[in-house]
């Protein structure tokens, strides 16, 4: 469990983050979702500790992130950030490979290359495996640094918007891949998601947040309601409901006064 | 679906990895053809510019002549070369040099206020070992203080940090060309033949001091090597990795301060000279892992030197004309990475 308690985060004078305290659930997919600037990644990062926590406390699975040594934390823990570019020429295998870092400190052994195999395998760059980044795609590098996440084999993965530059088959496939890798390998996921309905789809577990505070949190089911989107987003959303799962539909209204009173219902 | 293995080559497949295009080389793995190729060659080189036209006078004399000149050339081009890659790593950018910090101005304007200071007859009495020594221990503080105040918020805005950097040196240049008008014209002639870089007038008091500096700190560097390969993943990678990134980074800021100090002490300023053999060293190397590319840069750095050098000075009787020469084609390759769209 991520336990976060009393978070707040300024930049200058402007309040990013004001008194966050929340609980990420273990062995879950959580996705964190809310319109621009309500602070997601900021919060991701915090717990990440990419950015220095000024007041506040985190705790991932117990740990103290401003009290346990950086090494420590990365066998606890891996982020994949929103920009992905390496100054280095690397090939896929040589990236994936720095996954096993914070076990090995430069020292691999067997283990480690079967790990960055089977993560490389994970995400489908087999045969991309001696590529160099800059001869693939944006979706595929994007895939090269989630083996890298992978190989990490830490019991918890944070990514900032990995949905980012996807086309909708390689982002349905990521999302299938992040709740394969919570329900076989039991890790707990968390991920900011701009779609909201990728995340009526796969996540467990819903963190909405809005002007840097929590909006609501709570299952897929009871979270994504009109009221509550509707409110969230500031503009009028209809949900429906498809194989069980909500599905919210965002991207037309047909009829806004219609929709007003639906809503206001 | 048929998939190359990724599985690490056994030790003795490490020659035929190195050619052949399919399975990438196993973490680490160092590609020894390039380094030993490029140590022959700077073996060779050192050997014709020893014994090359020996006379039968004075040898002994001659040889150590040599050998000093050697040693400082093959210091020099160490340094800059190393101090270059590790810049570019920490700046990710792969057309900068630790000049464009201000690094070397810094240098100068220490030895200008020290001969505006001092005065000529002064600055000539101070013992050069003890002056050089608190000088480098001047360059790493200042080095730190500065990009320390500015690392001071995570070095996360390395763009903001070289922008700095950039005005810090023209300030430095400023300075010095300040005070350097207002010296008299003995004092201003002592600090023009500091502020120039020239290969031939290695002073053999620096040497020793310099070259156990450089060699300390590019043993440092090489020991670093596989932390410097995850600082080049970028922050949020690298932090997510655990390496303890923003102490890294100002670790590298200082090595480079050192190795910048030992070769201007020796040669003077030289600007385009790292970036030359920088460019050189990524593209012999065909592999960014610090372990192949310090030593491969460094080795290109003292192999164009003392060539260079032997060429100049022998061949052409031009002893004079090599910095100029290095400086002219690396302001070249600088225009041909702008041209090339090479810059990240």
């Amino acid at each position: 469990m991520i336990r976060i308690e009393s978070v707040q985060h300024h930049i200058g004078p402007a309040p990013i983050l004001s008194d966050i305290s929340l609980e990420l659930p273990k062995g879950r997919l959580t996705a964190l979702i809310g319109p621009n600037g309500a602070g997601k990644s900021t919060l991701l990062r915090l717990v990440a500790r990419l950015e220095r926590l000024q007041a506040g406390r985190i705790a991932v699975d117990g740990q103290d992130i401003a009290r346990t040594p950086t090494e420590t934390l990365a066998r606890s823990l891996a982020i994949m950030g929103q920009h992905n570019n390496v100054a280095s020429r690397l090939r896929v295998s040589e990236l994936v490979g720095f996954g096993r870092w914070p076990h090995h400190r430069g020292r691999p052994r067997a283990a480690d290359h079967a790990a960055v195999a089977a993560a490389i395998e994970a995400v489908d760059l087999g045969p991309l495996a001696h590529r160099f980044l800059d001869e693939l795609s944006g979706g595929q590098v994007q895939r090269a640094f989630l083996a890298m996440t992978f190989a990490q084999d830490t019991p918890w993965v944070l990514l900032d918007e990995p949905l980012n530059n996807l086309d909708m088959a390689h982002a349905r496939a990521l999302m299938a891949r992040l709740a394969g890798v919570v329900r076989e390998s039991g890790r707990s996921v968390v991920t900011v998601v701009h779609e909201v309905n990728y995340a009526a789809a796969w996540a467990d577990h819903i963190v909405a947040m809005k002007n840097g505070r929590i909006f609501a949190q709570g299952p897929a089911e009871q979270v994504l309601n009109e009221a509550l989107l509707s409110e969230l987003y500031g503009t009028p959303i209809e949900v429906s409901s498809h194989d069980g799962r909500p599905l919210v539909l965002h991207h037309h209204a047909h009829s806004e006064a219609e929709l007003m009173i639906r809503v206001a219902s | 679906m048929a998939r190359p293995g990724i599985r690490p080559l056994p030790a003795g497949a490490a020659a035929g990895a190195a050619t052949a295009p399919g399975p990438a080389r196993p973490w680490g793995q160092l590609r020894p053809g390039v380094v030993a190729l490029l140590a022959a060659a700077l073996a060779l080189c050192s050997l014709i510019w020893m014994f090359q036209g020996l006379g039968g006078g004075n040898r002994s004399f001659i040889l150590w002549l040599r050998a000093v000149k050697l040693a400082g050339l093959i210091t020099v081009g160490a340094s800059v070369a190393v101090a270059t890659v590790l810049f570019q790593t920490v700046s990710a950018n792969r057309v900068l040099t630790p000049s464009i910090m201000g690094f070397d101005a810094l240098y100068v304007l220490l030895q200008t206020l020290l001969v505006a200071s001092a005065g000529v007859t002064g600055f000539a009495a101070i013992d050069p070992a003890a002056k050089f020594l608190a000088e480098v221990a001047v360059m790493v503080l200042l080095a730190g203080l500065l990009f320390g105040a500015l690392l001071g918020r995570g070095a996360r805005d390395i763009p903001r940090m070289i922008l700095t950097g950039v005005i810090l040196g023209v300030m430095f240049r400023s300075i010095s060309g300040f005070i350097a008008r207002i010296l008299d014209p003995n004092s201003y002639a002592v600090v023009q033949s500091v502020s120039f870089a020239s290969f031939g007038r290695i002073d053999a008091t620096l040497l020793l001091p310099g070259a156990a500096i450089a060699a300390a700190a590019i043993a440092a560097a090489l020991v670093l090597a596989p932390r410097l390969d995850v600082l080049a993943l970028g922050r949020t990678a690298a932090v997510s990795l655990g390496l303890r990134f923003d102490r890294m980074v100002v670790m590298s800021l200082a090595l480079v301060a050192v190795l910048v100090s030992v070769s201007t002490a020796l040669v003077g300023p030289v600007a385009f000279f790292g970036l030359l053999v920088a460019g050189m060293a990524h593209g012999l190397a065909s592999s960014d892992r610090h372990a192949v590319l310090l030593p491969t840069a460094g080795l290109i750095g003292a192999l164009i030197l003392v060539a260079g050098q032997t060429l100049f000075e022998r061949a052409l009787a031009q002893p004079a004309t090599l910095s100029v020469v290095v400086e002219f084609l690396g302001g070249l390759f600088f225009l041909y990475l702008l041209l090339r769209g090479r810059i990240r």
